[in-house]
């Protein structure tokens, strides 16, 4: 294994710069936009009266590495379901890399690799990108930023805003996988398990959910930070309408579960990475339902609840008794408790 | 307070135990249960086994919740 | 069996919900003593299925709750001695100290690490030999004698830099402390099932000898929580106050002695400053003169100063029992998680953070 490391030089824009592009990135990024280097990616858009959607997140994980996933896989698949939970076919993607000062270049490596292999999965191209170096100790390692773009067709229209009571709601599968998997590799818990990450894209599914279901779908999200309960908080927020789940419906593992037990904590806040949350008319629900558990990552899907009457704003969950309870947003990230 | 969960030692090593709760292992301490065994289940707290659960009593508390039940069930018309 | 899910059988909990309808014929306050008890009550949503003449109060037994600011003030003047690593549950990471929570002062560059076990903490001083290791204890009899036994591991090891902040409690002495002042009237209490599988279910005596109030240690599983609700309605009614022990597979009669032990071993019993109670005399641990040289207290030379509580806040009421959260003027305004003024809105086992997550008081759920 090679001991190269990242320098600053590889930032500064001279020859270890270029060397740094094409040896790591477009060997493995590379298509007819991006081979162009320019200043500026120039892309074909259809003009039929559908419209762009344009997306950006950053991303900063510890451990880079983590079982199912790693900093890239996250960084291509969070920008790619963001944009397909809006409605759009991802199309192009850029890439922001800030490296610290020592890297080794076989973990870069190993993180671009992700990324064009989780690129090449969801049909997207990267065709524009950035490298910046920073000092050791100014960086975890390396952050990475991806942006993406696509195209929503004309009439379709994913919100909050289109939840009406009587709207069913499914998920693709179980909670917290992602969330609880990176908390056991990163705060030295003692636990072990063979838990792993839930990254994907997800345009693929929704695609195919979209196709069955058309119009009948309202509302699509992908629960990620803050998990099932934050994206359910957030719908019943801006979409004012009341949201109900039964607990005993929502797919968790079971050793998901059980390290949530150990810990005293609940999977319905930890992070996701390869779920999605989806609202349809009442009478597309079986096909909706169908159609997710046909696909390879929807094979635990389920119908998790309802917009029912209430209190605008509220999202309750009744419990295996049969009680109802508010389950509200959470402040920060759950911490593990011994009391 | 005091979270504290059942699972299953493993394997023992001294005072140190492996305990599975469904898939997920750790290490525990033994020193406060040394009456303890492979395959017995105890109630982990903070990494130290606390009590060794009677397997016993939970089927008959198990047991009594059944009755409970029959006895709801018969009186139904 | 795995001890978890057939406690928790949605059909036997309806028959137990029923019987206790059937035999409750006049209202009865039952204090659930443990944290842990308000947090699975709100989490299953028991509360609401209880008649109403079954009414549920908080109690003390919430560790990170009764911890006093200046006992807590102790743990960040540790973070300004140079070389330490003060080592804590996540329990205590957000609690508001004099100036910020731990996780506040760790990320302006305090060493703050998140243990799961205190063995953790032990680890970590072996791992880092240059460094003092100061491990926060913070709990009743369940966590004392975990850290009682970590403490002797590295008196056996003879590892040097491994020490521990005492700030345990005794929950006898908060009942007494809660009954003797006569205070609030109650028909029941919910007994610790931790607490008892250390100390037994006998320690709990006291309250039908003393003060004629029945108690039932109780696990923390819905079915083991409406059975010690049931035993309680029960002797209630037929005014035969006792102690009645639901948690049978985990509690026994005389408790864990070699935990018991452990903790005599380490600690000894004195008076501590508890929020809403001030000083208990009898109800702290204190670590034994034999053990000096792991006592941060005394090898940090650490010096008690006093606080005031916050303006306003309620905490020390609702621990006594005194006061539901939804009396307390801050609630939801002033105080809430995001932003919390005292300690039983961050404790995911404090009273007034589990009636706001999960809705107590709203009409609406």
């Amino acid at each position: 294994m090679s001991d190269e490391r990242i320098l600053l030089a590889h930032g500064s824009g001279g020859q270890l710069s270029h060397e740094l592009v094409s040896r790591v990135f477009l060997g493995r990024f590379g298509n007819d936009t991006l081979n162009a280097l320019g200043d500026s990616a120039l892309l074909d858009l259809p003009n039929d009266g559908s419209r762009l959607a344009l997306t950006t997140d950053s991303f900063v994980v510890s451990p880079l590495f983590f079982r199912g996933g790693s900093i890239g896989k996250l960084a291509i698949c969070g920008t790619v379901n963001d944009l397909a939970v809006a409605g759009a076919k991802p199309l192009y993607l850029s890439a922001g890399f800030i490296l610290e000062e020592g890297l080794p270049y076989e973990v870069l490596e190993r993180v671009v690799d992700d990324m064009a292999r989780m690129a090449a999965q969801s049909g997207v191209q990267i065709v524009t990108g950035d490298t910046k170096v920073v000092n050791h100790g100014a960086a975890d390692g390396l952050f990475i930023n991806t942006a993406g773009v696509g195209i929503v067709p004309l009439g379709r229209e994913l919100s909050p805003q289109r939840l009406r009571v009587g709207d069913v709601l499914l998920i693709n599968g179980t909670v917290g996988d992602h969330g609880i998997a990176v908390m056991l590799e990163r705060e030295n818990l003692g636990l072990r398990s063979e838990l792993a990450s839930d990254c994907a894209p997800l345009n693929g599914l929704i695609a195919e959910v979209l196709e069955a279901c058309g119009d009948a779908v309202h509302c699509m999200r992908d629960a990620t930070r803050g998990g099932l309960v934050a994206t359910l908080n957030e719908w019943a927020e801006s979409g004012a309408c009341c949201l109900q789940v039964e607990e005993t419906a929502i797919p968790v593992r079971e050793d998901v579960r059980a390290a949530c037990e150990l810990l005293g904590l609940s999977p319905y806040y930890a992070a996701n990475e390869g779920k999605v949350v989806i609202a349809v008319a009442p009478e597309a629900a079986d096909a909706a339902l169908r159609t997710i558990q046909a696909h390879e990552l929807g094979r635990n899907a389920a119908i998790i609840g309802q917009v029912v009457e209430g209190k605008a704003g509220r999202v309750l969950l009744r419990t295996s008794l049969g009680a109802r309870r508010l389950l509200d947003m959470i402040v920060g990230d759950q911490l593990p408790r011994i009391c | 307070m005091c979270l504290a969960i059942p699972v299953q030692i493993k394997s023992m090593n001294g005072q140190k135990a492996v305990v599975e709760l469904s898939g997920v292992e750790r290490e525990i301490s033994l020193a406060l249960t040394p009456e303890a065994k492979t395959g017995d289940y105890v109630i982990v707290h903070t990494g130290f086994s606390l009590s060794v659960l009677d397997e016993q009593e939970a089927l008959e508390t198990l047991a009594l919740f059944d009755e409970l039940e029959q006895a709801a069930n018969e009186e139904l018309p | 069996m795995k001890y978890i899910d057939e406690f928790r059988d949605p059909a036997a909990a309806r028959v137990l919900l029923a019987q206790i309808q059937t035999i409750s014929t006049r209202p009865v306050q039952f204090m659930e003593f443990c944290g842990g008890h308000t947090h699975a009550i709100f989490e299953f949503g028991l509360r609401q299925m209880l008649p109403e003449t079954v009414r549920l109060s908080s109690g003390p037994g919430c560790p990170v709750c009764v911890t006093s600011m200046s006992d807590l003030a102790l743990a960040f003047d540790l973070l300004e001695q140079s070389g330490v690593i003060l080592t804590t549950f996540g329990d205590m990471m957000r609690v508001p100290g004099p100036n910020g929570s731990l996780l506040e002062a760790r990320s302006r560059g305090a060493d703050v690490r998140m243990v799961y076990s205190p063995l953790d903490a032990l680890s970590l001083a072996r791992e880092t030999p240059d460094r003092e290791v100061v491990f926060l204890g913070v709990g009743f009899e369940t966590t004392a004698p975990t850290v009682a036994a970590t403490l002797l591991q590295a008196e056996a090891e003879a590892l040097p830099n491994f020490y521990v902040l005492s700030l345990h409690k005794l929950t006898i002495a908060a009942i007494r402390a809660i009954l003797a002042a006569g205070e609030v009237t109650l028909d029941g209490v919910i007994g610790p099932g931790h607490v008892a599988a250390i100390i037994g279910a006998d320690a709990w005596g006291l309250l039908p000898d003393e003060y004629g109030i029945p108690c039932a240690i109780s696990g923390f599983e819905p079915l083991d929580m409406l059975r010690a609700i049931k035993s309680l309605v029960e002797m209630a009614e037929e005014g035969a106050p006792a102690v009645i022990n639901t948690y049978g597979r985990v509690v026994s009669a005389e408790g864990n002695r070699h935990a018991q032990q452990a903790m005599s071993r380490v600690f000894t019993v004195g008076s501590a400053d508890w929020r809403g109670f001030g000083t208990l005399p009898d109800s702290g641990l204190h670590i034994r003169r034999e053990y000096a040289h792991r006592d941060a207290r005394v090898v940090f030379a650490l010096k008690a100063r006093t606080f005031v509580e916050p303006k306003g806040c309620r905490c020390g009421d609702v621990l006594r029992g005194t006061a539901t959260p939804l009396d307390c003027a801050l609630f939801g305004r002033a105080c809430t998680p995001a932003s919390p003024v005292g300690p039983c809105m961050v404790s995911s086992e404090g009273a007034c953070s589990a009636y706001y997550q999960y809705g107590a008081g709203d009409n609406d759920v």
